[in-house]
């Protein structure tokens, strides 16, 4: 596979994990912030041969996982209803609401297809004319550009039976506020690789400005992590912390003003719960007034309701890195991998299924 | 036929459903015990231990590349029983059939089983027909039970398994599982994608005799991949098992569908290949043997058991760091996070 | 959210300026081959080219020196790391 078997040759890697070592004078406390990165991290097995000295928190950066537990009780109502469909990423399937997953209503009869692209809910709308198809958006600003797309496509060919239920996130604002906690002891933040394909290197440029964080967009093959890592631990070291991207093959500094310019056409911010943070203030994407017709929410008339986070869930702080799972009154006891409660243990590889999974050890 | 679709009366016992037996499956299953159409099949004088197993068939699409249900049911039994060491002797055929069915889609797939069955040497003996009203089945459910013979003094088990002992895989992985889950409306993707569905009894075979004792267990890594069953084997054995990213055998199309969906090929079901724990000083020649057969070729190593944490199985992966194989909680999806 | 693969571009159609033409391209991955819509991509591709694929979209078209640049850029070592290869655009 070109562009990608490169980042795995052992030549290219063995000796960048000497480099790591070698690069590594002060201690760096990163942070990831994509879900992507979480899985990749875990997959190539760093972890394993990280450096004494170099720690890696997982932030909110698996969008999924950060859904609110009241959007997905939404989610779960609207697939419930007679002549609705639901179209989904196969990442929403399992994630619980309040009382039960999309598994569950779909077990109980709900009409819940997984795809792999909102061009094919679009394609579910038109098979099933009796249906409302409704795509359940989640996702970044990766994504969202091409739900945008599906919008207007949707729009040119007149489709009637098709609509969005937004609850896309953005990345830069929700990091400001992260980052601005000053009990979050963050030195670095490895930058997610294809949100910023998107938002371009440029956008993690206030972080370095306000808070002195050494920031670097990295891709997914274990070259990418690692030399990222290494640029990381350098930028420390030096005390100089600056926007440095080693995915130039596909982040440049502006990004990609294409798909901009289509998030800009048919969504626009608004404050949006965070599973675990919160309301987060302009941190999620509406679709737009003039596309209303595509917009779940206002056709189906759905309030949200906002559900309690369940008492004792310390994931806001272990997402912010100041606790660790076993500290949390939850942890094994109420809140495992079959039955997550929170986005730490609803992602495989969040921080709290990762320790449920593999204790302290490696 | 007249009728062109299955209707309730062929699964009613009476004349329709006799007609359905002499022009369908009797035109195609043909052999002297299943002719008889008795009640049960008599199997004489047979010695050894008897294996015996069951397995039931719901996939859909019924018809992939590479196979079809049929295919499945047969090969997936005459499976399990080799898997323990076991000759197959014979199966039965168990239809759930919901009404309205294609004839045309029953005949294609009857005619595959009997296929499957000939060139496999194992015969149908005894079956049974079942049909339900529309919408209480999905098309055709397929149940093969199957009977074979053991050696007695061969006791093959996941419990079997010491450290030093090397794992064999006799194949490429994940060839099934991704075929299906592509087929699937709105995860269609264009591609070389085939089910690897194979008999493979006489792979087992040839191995056992050439190795009577080296040979801890054979499994066959269908639902939940190879990752849940080495997780299987490295529990009842009590071990951990150690595999090596860079040796697991996986076809080029294979793991690119699996990088754009976001599979890992660890986790998907194979349904002609097998797993094999076996004594680390055999394993070399075991591998030979295995490719000089046709279901073997690509066999290859892919790790060892080690006094490591118990029930444990780790990868090592090619920048020199390990991580855990979970077994799978549920049915593997796409993904994009 | 950010499973994508690099797939080469085999066909292409459809206008970049025209919003109501079909904006696709075919491509493959080592023989497996989809469909996918270059609504969002910045820079149309042409045949041969590699795109970033993510649910379905193409978010990226590759350009080669890129590619390359990536690669040296992971090969160099500590003392010999160029910082202008690093810096953005706007420089700081």
């Amino acid at each position: 596979m070109k562009h990608i078997d490169e980042y795995r040759d052992s030549a290219l890697v063995r000796p960048l994990v000497d480099e790591l070592k070698n690069s590594l004078t002060r201690p760096v406390r990163l942070m990831e912030v994509c879900g992507t990165h979480t899985m990749s991290i875990f997959r190539s097995g760093i972890r394993t041969i990280l450096p004494e000295g170099m720690e890696i928190v997982s932030g909110p950066g698996c969008p999924v996982c950060v859904t609110s537990a009241s959007h997905m009780d939404v989610f779960i109502q609207m697939a419930e209803l007679d002549h609705v469909r639901v179209a989904i990423f196969g990442d929403l399937f399992r994630v619980p609401g309040s009382n039960g997953s999309l598994a569950n209503a779909s077990s109980r009869g709900a009409k819940v297809d997984v795809v792999y692209s909102p061009m094919d809910g679009l394609e579910l709308a038109r098979k099933n004319p009796d249906d409302l198809v409704v795509f359940l958006g989640v996702g970044f600003e990766t994504t969202t550009p091409g739900i945008g797309a599906t919008i207007l496509a949707a729009a040119r060919e007149d489709i009637d039976n098709f609509c969005v239920f937004s609850t896309h996130k953005v990345i830069p604002g929700p990091l400001e506020a992260l980052m601005g906690d000053p009990e979050l002891k963050i030195n670095a933040l490895l930058c997610p690789g294809h949100v910023s394909a998107i938002i371009g290197a440029g956008a993690y440029q206030p972080l370095v400005d306000k808070f002195g964080l050494a920031c670097v967009v990295a891709g997914f093959e274990p070259a990418d992590l690692l030399k990222g890592l290494i640029l990381l631990a350098r930028q420390v070291s030096s005390g100089k912390p600056q926007v440095e991207n080693i995915y130039p093959r596909v982040v440049s500094w502006e990004g990609n003003r294409r798909a901009q310019a289509m998030l800009e056409e048919i969504f626009e911010p608004v404050d949006m719960e965070w599973r675990g943070l919160g309301m987060l203030p302009r941190s999620g994407l509406a679709i737009r007034d003039k596309y209303a017709r595509f917009d779940a929410e206002k056709r189906l008339d759905i309030t949200v309701i906002k559900v309690e986070e369940p008492k004792g869930c310390l994931c806001g702080a272990i997402l912010k890195g100041r606790n660790t799972p076993p500290e949390c009154p939850l942890f094994k006891s109420r809140c495992t991998p079959a039955m997550p409660i929170g986005p730490c243990m609803v992602s495989s590889e969040g921080t709290c299924a990762a320790y449920y999974k593999y204790g302290q050890d490696s | 036929m007249s009728d062109k679709t299955i209707l309730l009366d062929h699964g009613s016992g009476g004349l329709a459903s006799q007609e359905l037996i002499r022009s369908l499956f009797l035109k195609y299953l043909d052999n002297e015990v299943l002719r008889g159409l008795e009640d049960s099949a008599v199997l004489t004088n047979q010695a050894g231990n008897l294996v015996f197993t069951t397995d039931s068939y719901v996939v859909d699409p019924l018809f992939f590349p590479g196979g079809d249900i049929g295919k499945l049911a047969v090969h997936g039994t005459i499976n399990d029983l080799a898997m323990r060491g076991g000759r197959p002797l014979c199966l039965s055929l168990g239809l759930i059939l919901e009404e309205g069915l294609a004839l045309d889609e029953l005949e294609k797939i009857i005619i595959s089983v009997a296929e499957a069955s000939s060139s496999s040497g194992v015969p149908i003996v005894t079956g049974d027909t079942k049909v339900v009203p529309k919408g209480k089945a999905d098309k055709c459910f397929i149940n093969t039970s199957g009977i074979g013979l053991v050696d007695p003094a061969l006791s093959l088990s996941s419990k079997n398994g010491k450290a030093g002992d090397v794992v064999i895989l006799s194949g490429s992985m994940g060839d099934h599982g991704i075929t299906i889950m592509t087929r699937r409306a709105g995860i269609a993707l264009e591609g070389n994608l085939r089910s690897d569905t194979a008999p493979l009894h006489r792979l087992v075979e040839r191995v056992l005799t050439g190795f009577p004792s080296a040979v801890r267990t054979f499994r066959d890594p269908t639902r939940g991949g190879v990752a849940t069953t080495l997780n299987e084997i490295a529990e009842a054995s009590g071990l951990c098992i150690e595999l090596e990213e860079e040796r697991l055998p996986i076809k080029a199309e294979v793991r690119a569908a699996c990088e754009i969906l976001g599979l890992e090929p660890l986790y998907l079901a194979n349904e002609g290949k097998c797993l094999a724990v076996v004594d680390g000083e055999a394993a070399d020649d075991i591998v030979s043997l295995m490719r000089d057969t046709d279901e073997g070729r690509e066999a290859v190593i892919i790790g060892r058991l080690t006094a490591g944490k118990a029930g444990r199985v780790l990868i090592n992966t090619p920048i020199g760091g390990a991580r855990v194989v979970t077994p799978l909680h549920g049915e593997p999806l796409p993904r994009i996070c | 959210m950010c499973l994508a693969v690099p797939m080469k571009v085999e066909q292409v159609e459809g206008n970049p300026e025209d919003f109501t033409s079909e904006q696709l391209a075919t491509v493959n991955l080592d023989g497996i081959s989809k469909k996918v819509r270059l609504d969002v991509v910045d820079r149309w591709p042409e045949v041969g080219d590699y795109v970033i694929v993510h649910a379905g979209f193409a978010i990226h078209s590759l350009v080669e020196e890129e590619a390359k640049k990536n690669i040296e850029l992971i090969k160099e070592l500590a003392s010999h790391m160029p910082e202008e290869l690093l810096l953005g655009g706007d420089g700081s």
